[in-house]
């Protein structure tokens, strides 16, 4: 284990978009979009301030972080706190190992992001802008550095943006463990009775959004609500960042239209290789899906939760092999999520260390059929009490997974043996990190 | 329709270390789990002696992690 944490592997091979709104413009071979360009192709940025706002609102833009929560709501609530001296957070830190979307979209139009960051500053008076990254990736951070360059040397009227750095951790992108590292803490969650949009980086007020919402911005501060609304449902407006991996042709980052099923997105990731045996929606907080309902599955966000209980997340879409065992690898995910707790809270630390070694024992077939018992106790017994979401996300994926192959579980957990470990892949989960900084 | 101010309790899991003082003291409101960390029921009361052992509760927690935070009265 490296002293800075675990090392990324090399983001999947970009590959042509479906929609092409962010991903329109040059390709991976020239390197980041230089500035430039990038104004040749999208003109100025235009004035943040009431109008954007109204813009925004109209837009529907939901947060592309995992939580889709309504853009403009978002910044409503810092900036209703604002006083002049509020903070916009670029929340690029990506801990979710099945997505690449942010660090690629980064690489490619980091300007994009940048003018969205700016464009809120402007709106919410925010005098700081922080992008906040993980060690991991020293590509984007390349791309990044010569973009910043880059406004620097032209002069642009914008508060300079400074990049805060953190250890590669899954929690690390949570609003308050942001706001914690970037105060100069380690990037835990805290416990507050005032969210970051009061009391964030240094007690301030702070906007803390994903890379992705705020190029999103940049484009409808350019082209306007209409435009956004041309793609997409009414609900889930525009289009998204995906990351594909696991058992398709073409793994990799796709532009998607919400408005499309889950099949037109397999399709241009030139199908699965072997007969689907189901597939993780979400990321490691998300839902497993039976491999029946991948081709028609609406990419709506509330579509998804009211027919499916589930969500897009941050864009992910992990398929499984055939042959492949969800509750190995749920298994398998779940000790990663166990090992990668703050530390803070009873409930998190404990329950969830107590899942996964019940859970190891299961996933083969080592485990006696209490066990699964057991396992369901506990999973009631920590949701909802920790400090941040960890334990609550870390318990839905495991249910979700137990619930869908109840049946194939409970053959694990009477000592049968099952050969879905064996079979190739599915994304390993990487080492936990060790580092909090 | 009762309009008294309505409480309820909390827990900082961060703050908590699991004395378990607070189960002892208020069990109508707080259970231990299999760790010996706090399940803090989240209901509003209004009853006065639920109140008075809540709050005896909260000022025994040695890491302060026990709030007592004053709740909206329920509406007519």
């Amino acid at each position: 284990m490296s002293a800075v944490g675990m090392e990324l592997r090399a983001p999947p091979q970009i590959r042509p978009a479906v929609g092409t709104r962010l991903m329109a413009g040059p390709g991976q071979a020239t390197g980041y979009e230089r500035i430039d360009d990038h104004h040749r192709r999208l003109g100025p940025r235009p004035a943040g301030g009431k109008t954007l706002f109204e813009v925004l609102a109209q837009s529907g833009l939901r947060g592309r972080g995992g939580a889709w929560f309504s853009t403009w709501r978002k910044w409503a609530a810092v900036g209703r706190s604002s006083d002049g001296h509020s903070v916009v957070v670029i929340n690029a830190s990506e801990g979710e190992p099945l997505s690449s979307k942010d660090r690629t979209l980064l690489m490619l139009r980091p300007h994009l992001v940048l003018d969205g960051a700016v464009l809120a500053a402007d709106t919410l008076g925010a005098d700081d802008i922080v992008l906040y990254l993980s060690k991991g990736s020293k590509a984007t951070e390349q791309a990044v550095q010569g973009a910043l360059k880059e406004r620097g040397r032209a002069g642009l009227p914008e508060p300079q943006i400074r990049i805060v750095r953190t250890a590669h951790r899954y929690i690390a992108g949570e609003s308050s463990a942001a706001a914690n590292r970037i105060s100069g803490g380690p990037s835990k969650p805290k416990f507050s009775l005032q969210r970051s949009a009061e009391k964030g980086v240094d007690d301030r007020p702070t906007l803390v959004q994903n890379a992705e919402t705020l190029a999103h911005v940049a484009m409808i501060a350019r082209y306007g609500s209409d435009w956004f609304r041309r793609l997409g449902t009414q609900s889930s407006p525009g289009t998204t960042l995906m990351t594909l991996s696991g058992n398709v042709r073409k793994p990799g980052v796709y532009e998607v239209d919400l408005g499309a099923r889950l099949g037109n997105v397999l399709e241009a990731a030139g199908g699965t290789v072997t007969p689907a045996e189901g597939a993780l929606l979400g990321g490691y907080f998300g839902t497993w899906l039976p491999a029946t309902l991948l081709h028609d599955l609406p990419l709506d966000v509330d579509q998804l939760r009211s027919a499916h209980g589930a969500s897009l997340g941050c864009g992910v879409l992990a398929v499984l092999p055939q042959g492949g065992c969800a509750v190995v690898e749920a298994a398998r995910i779940f000790s990663y999520l166990a090992a990668e707790n703050a530390g803070q809270c009873g409930p998190c630390v404990n329950g969830l260390a107590a899942i996964a070694e019940a859970m190891n024992r299961i996933a083969v077939s080592d485990s006696v059929p209490s066990d699964l018992d057991r396992v369901q106790r506990w999973i009631g017994m920590v949701r909802g009490r920790g400090a941040c979401h960890h334990p609550d996300g870390a318990v839905g994926l495991l249910s979700s997974a137990l619930t869908l192959y109840s049946d194939h579980a409970r053959q694990h957990a009477s000592g049968q043996r099952c050969y879905g470990a064996t079979v190739a892949g599915f994304p390993r989960p990487p080492g936990p990190g060790t580092e909090w900084r | 329709m009762n309009s008294d101010p309505r409480h309820r309790l909390r827990v900082n899991p961060i703050l908590c270390t699991g004395f378990g003082y607070c189960a002892e003291i208020v069990p109508e409101l707080i259970s231990l789990d299999d760790w010996g960390f706090p399940i803090v029921n989240p209901r509003p009361f209004d009853e006065d002696k639920l109140l008075h052992l809540a709050e005896r509760a909260v000022a025994t927690c040695p890491r302060l992690a026990l709030l007592l935070e004053e709740v909206a009265p329920e509406a007519g």
